[in-house]
């Protein structure tokens, strides 16, 4: 860190960073939320037996769960993920990206493999792999994408001297590890390994996309962004370091744990557990490290809204983890699997964390990258409780029936016992995602409006971000 | 040390995920190296190859125009079936996973959670050693019923009405429809229904209690009046000879309370049939009536619920083809489907802790407040 404070001359950081770039990976991003989104209520309007295009093919639930799922991560995640890193990776390495026309072509080709992807699953060409529905014949060239995207972010973080900053730490291994999982998940199971064998490998396939990718960027962003926010240095240096060699040694290790009571071997299985009740002992640590650098600016929690994004997003990470440290063992295992449990778990961490953060980051950049302060503050508050809310409720909702359902099942009630004591859980469901639409809805209107604003000829000067990552660096 | 570039590229990157690669990874793969994977040709087994031609015999039209005519040599017909039914396993694959069933459908029964006593024996690594089972299809969810065991559970014309509009054979059913695997009606199933279908009595027709029978107890309650989904299915075009719903006259089943049938059991279950269950005459008569496309008959005095379809086009077919060869399970036409909930009457059934059945409660009077 100290490497950049030291750097002798002034860099003008905001030309190193190309906004419209940043600002097209948003706009993909929401509007593959917002289809992803209107796949999850086609599926949740099935389960309440009032899906309004029963029978209609292009229309199949199944095949909308599935668009919902990759609309989610691949669309929605990856599009916040990598957009923020072409706003954070310049600026705190004080250097431009390796080429701004690959760049454009990374943006070009990821939102192509998206949308064949989306295609695929909507023609019935889905691969059968959770989170690698992708069709077959895509993998190649989205695994292709990921390595230009490797090519293009490690020069920068590469070429800066000396020691890295926390954030450059977790987006340098997850570059690796993303391009890493995805070969691993895409074509092992597909090519090479049957069975069981190829169960492991799908566990680790999920596991790893989410804690290889997903979460390493995301901690990555908040070691960036919350400094800058509390202009203050994270709490504690030792502990980023725990935090971030816990997660890269424990957290590949724990795939087959989405798969307890296969004929996986038991060993194997047992591996999985310890090694993710190990794993939320290091989430312990960063958490309290975020913690501890919040303490003494509390009131930044209530009157800074990305600041309240990021905390907000880090206490569900904080229950998510909880709840995994109980889904893990074996005991619950036997009610929670295959139950709404899991459905409430995945919604809590895939929105109530990442993507929080990322409407967090959102929240932070839009005014910049649209050049003018946000239409309405009222409107954001909006969309930040709609969202955070509804999405506790959801999760709480769809917890809570998986409890119930696993319960039914094991007292051996017949299956539709099951389905009718869900149902009351599956219209909450219902109306807690009408309750994040609308925080969506809000959230565009507010950008629209703001866009608006931002183009008037002679507005009230922009805000240009005026934080250096020496602010950052000074930890 | 611990914050350089080469420790987290070489560390962290590569070696920790080399780790977790070779130890969750490539040690099961190493593990079951000796397990011999099959192709889908070695999978069809004499269980299977029954159920693809009763799919011939069931919907013959259908099937000469998607799978083709069989050769009139016996041998090279043998071939022929063979080859059509491994093919069909492969697509029928493909559109399982097109289709998202592994999404609401797992396929593997866990050793806990009673769940051995519900569907069958608990899944063993052997029966995933095939080309079918790449990637594996051990599911994300159940939103339905485990599917490892479901071959040879139903009848053909089951699966095919189910399949057309599930609400046909299980009242109040949040399963999709899928009448894109038809042409138009129920059994006339187009090549994707057809190989759906083969893919579907495969699940489970390896093991030797295939095919795997929950118990049967009988319903001892009135149920209510005939479901109104028998008026529904008449509306269909071309449901009319062939459709849907089912034998009215067969009780129906349990779906979920008690003690695996398997072959051992059988006659023990049979027993139990034949003293309260068996349909009379006159309820077979009524049965006949309730052909959509006329008006449903009056509901008889058993249990009305439609639980087993009876949809062959003639009589005699749905008859004569019932009994796997290899297993002569007696009571294989024995309905297993969708029962209301009280039914679950039997002396067999194991003592249910009182939490779910309170937790049931809740849940139902919450939704009838809704
Ligand atoms: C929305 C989730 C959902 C999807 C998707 C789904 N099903 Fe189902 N399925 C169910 C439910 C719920 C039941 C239990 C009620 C019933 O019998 O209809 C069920 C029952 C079944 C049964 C009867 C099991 C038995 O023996 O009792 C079969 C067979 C079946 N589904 C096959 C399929 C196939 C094949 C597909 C894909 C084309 C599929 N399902 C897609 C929810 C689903
Ligand atoms: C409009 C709001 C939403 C609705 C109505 C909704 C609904 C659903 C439904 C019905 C399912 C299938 C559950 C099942 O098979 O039983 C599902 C799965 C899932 N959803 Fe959503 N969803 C919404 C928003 C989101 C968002 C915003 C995210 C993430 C950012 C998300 C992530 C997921 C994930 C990861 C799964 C897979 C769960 C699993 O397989 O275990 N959903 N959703």
């Amino acid at each position: 860190m100290s490497a950049q404070t030291l750097q002798p001359q002034v860099v003008d950081t905001d030309k190193l960073v190309d906004r419209k770039l940043v600002l097209y990976f948003y706009l993909a991003s929401l509007t593959f939320l917002f289809v992803s989104m209107l796949g999850g209520f086609l599926m949740a309007l099935q389960l309440i037996r009032h899906n309004p295009f029963s029978g209609i093919e292009l229309f199949s639930p199944g095949r909308w769960r599935m668009i919902h799922t990759n609309a989610v991560a691949y669309g929605f995640l990856a599009n916040g993920l990598l957009g923020s890193m072409f706003w954070a990776v310049p600026r705190l390495t004080l250097r431009p990206v390796l080429s701004s026309h690959l760049s454009w072509f990374i943006f070009i080709a990821w939102q192509a493999v998206v949308l064949a992807t989306a295609g695929g699953i909507l023609f019935g060409q889905a691969q059968g792999l959770e989170w690698g529905e992708t069709p077959t014949w895509i993998d190649p060239v989205a695994l292709l994408g990921l390595a230009l995207v490797v090519v293009n972010f490690l020069p920068p973080i590469l070429m800066t001297p000396g020691p890295l900053y926390v954030t450059l730490w977790y987006f340098m291994a997850a570059l690796v590890w993303t391009f890493l999982t995805y070969a691993m998940g895409n074509f092992m199971p597909e090519y090479f390994v049957t069975g069981s064998a190829a169960g492991a490998v799908g566990g680790l396939f999920i596991h790893d996309l989410v804690g290889l990718f997903v979460t390493p960027i995301g901690w990555g962003l908040m070691y960036y962004f919350v400094p800058i926010l509390l202009k203050k240095p994270i709490w504690s240096h030792g502990l980023s370091l725990v935090g971030f060699w816990g997660l890269a040694f424990f957290y590949p290790l724990q795939g087959i744990h989405h798969f307890l009571y296969t004929p996986i071997p038991m060993f194997l299985q047992y591996g999985a557990v310890i090694s993710t009740i190990a794993v939320e002992l290091v989430v312990a640590t960063v958490i309290i490290n975020f913690f501890g650098t919040l303490r003494g600016s509390g009131s930044a929690f209530i009157t800074n809204l990305p600041i309240r994004w990021f905390y907000t997003g880090m206490v569900f990470y904080f229950l998510t983890c909880l709840q995994c440290a109980f889904q893990t063992t074996l005991t619950f295992q036997a009610i929670i699997h295959f139950t709404d449990w899991v459905v409430g778990h995945a919604h809590l961490v895939m929105f109530g964390v990442f993507g929080l953060w990322i409407q967090g980051v959102m929240t932070y950049l839009m005014p910049r990258l649209l050049g003018h302060e946000w239409y309405s503050r009222k409107l954001c508050e909006w969309h930040f409780w709609l969202s955070s809310i509804s999405l506790f409720a959801m999760a709480v909702d769809l917890i809570a029936g998986g409890l119930v359902q696993g319960t039914v099942w094991r007292a051996l009630l017949p299956w539709e016992v099951s389905i009718d004591a869900s149902m009351p859980f599956w219209v909450v469901r219902v109306f807690t995602g009408i309750g994040m639409f609308a925080g969506q809805i809000v959230f565009y209107v507010n950008i629209y409006r703001t866009w608006q604003l931002g183009l008037r000829p002679a507005p009230a000067a922009a805000p240009t971000s005026t934080e250096l990552p020496a602010v950052v660096a000074a930890t | 040390m611990l914050e350089s570039k080469g420790s987290v590229l070489v560390i962290a990157g590569l070696f920790f995920f080399a780790l977790a690669f070779v130890s969750n990874a490539l040690v099961p793969a190493m593990m079951y190296k000796d397990l011999p994977e099959k192709t889908a040709e070695q999978l069809v087994t004499a269980n299977l190859r029954y159920q693809f031609e009763d799919l011939a015999r069931r919907f013959p039209a259908s099937f000469e125009k998607h799978m083709g005519k069989p050769p009139e040599d016996a041998a090279a017909r043998e071939k022929w079936l063979n080859e059509k039914c491994a093919e069909s396993l492969r697509i029928g694959r493909k559109v399982y996973v097109g289709e998202a069933c592994w999404h609401c459908h797992s396929q593997f029964v866990r050793p806990v959670s009673n769940e051995s006593r519900r569907w069958g024996p608990v899944s063993e690594s052997w029966e995933y050693q095939n080309e079918l089972q790449r990637p594996v299809m051990f599911g994300t969810r159940r939103v339905g019923p485990d599917l490892s065991r479901e071959g040879g559970r139903r009848s053909n014309d089951w699966q095919a009405a189910h399949l057309f509009k599930p609400t046909l054979l299980s009242d109040g059913s949040v399963m999709p429809e899928y009448p894109w695997f038809f042409e138009g009606a129920p059994d006339k199933p187009n090549l994707r229904g057809l190989a759906l279908m083969t893919y579907l009595q495969w699940l489970g027709s390896w093991l030797e209690s295939y095919p795997y029978y929950e118990e049967y107890t009988a319903s001892s309650l009135p149920a209510d009046a005939a479901p109104s989904e028998v008026a529904a299915a008449g509306d269909a075009p071309a449901a009319g000879e062939a459709a849907a719903p089912a034998n009215p006259a067969e009780p129906a089943a349990d779906g979920g309370a008690a003690e695996p049938a398997n072959p051992d059991a059988a006659a023990d279950t049979e027993k139990k049939e034949a003293s309260n269950a068996q349909p009379t005459d006159a309820e077979l008569e009524a049965a006949k009536v309730a052909i959509p496309g006329t008006k449903p008959a009056p509901p008889p005095t058993g249990d009305p619920q439609p639980a087993e379809s009876q949809p062959s086009p003639t009589e005699s077919k749905a008859t004569e083809n019932t009994n796997p060869p290899i297993d002569p399970a007696p009571e294989s036409e024995t309905p297993q489907a969708s029962t209301p909930p009280a039914a679950v009457e039997g002396d067999e059934r194991p003592p249910a802790p009182a939490l779910p059945e309170a937790l049931f409660r809740t849940a139902s009077l919450l939704m009838q407040a809704i």
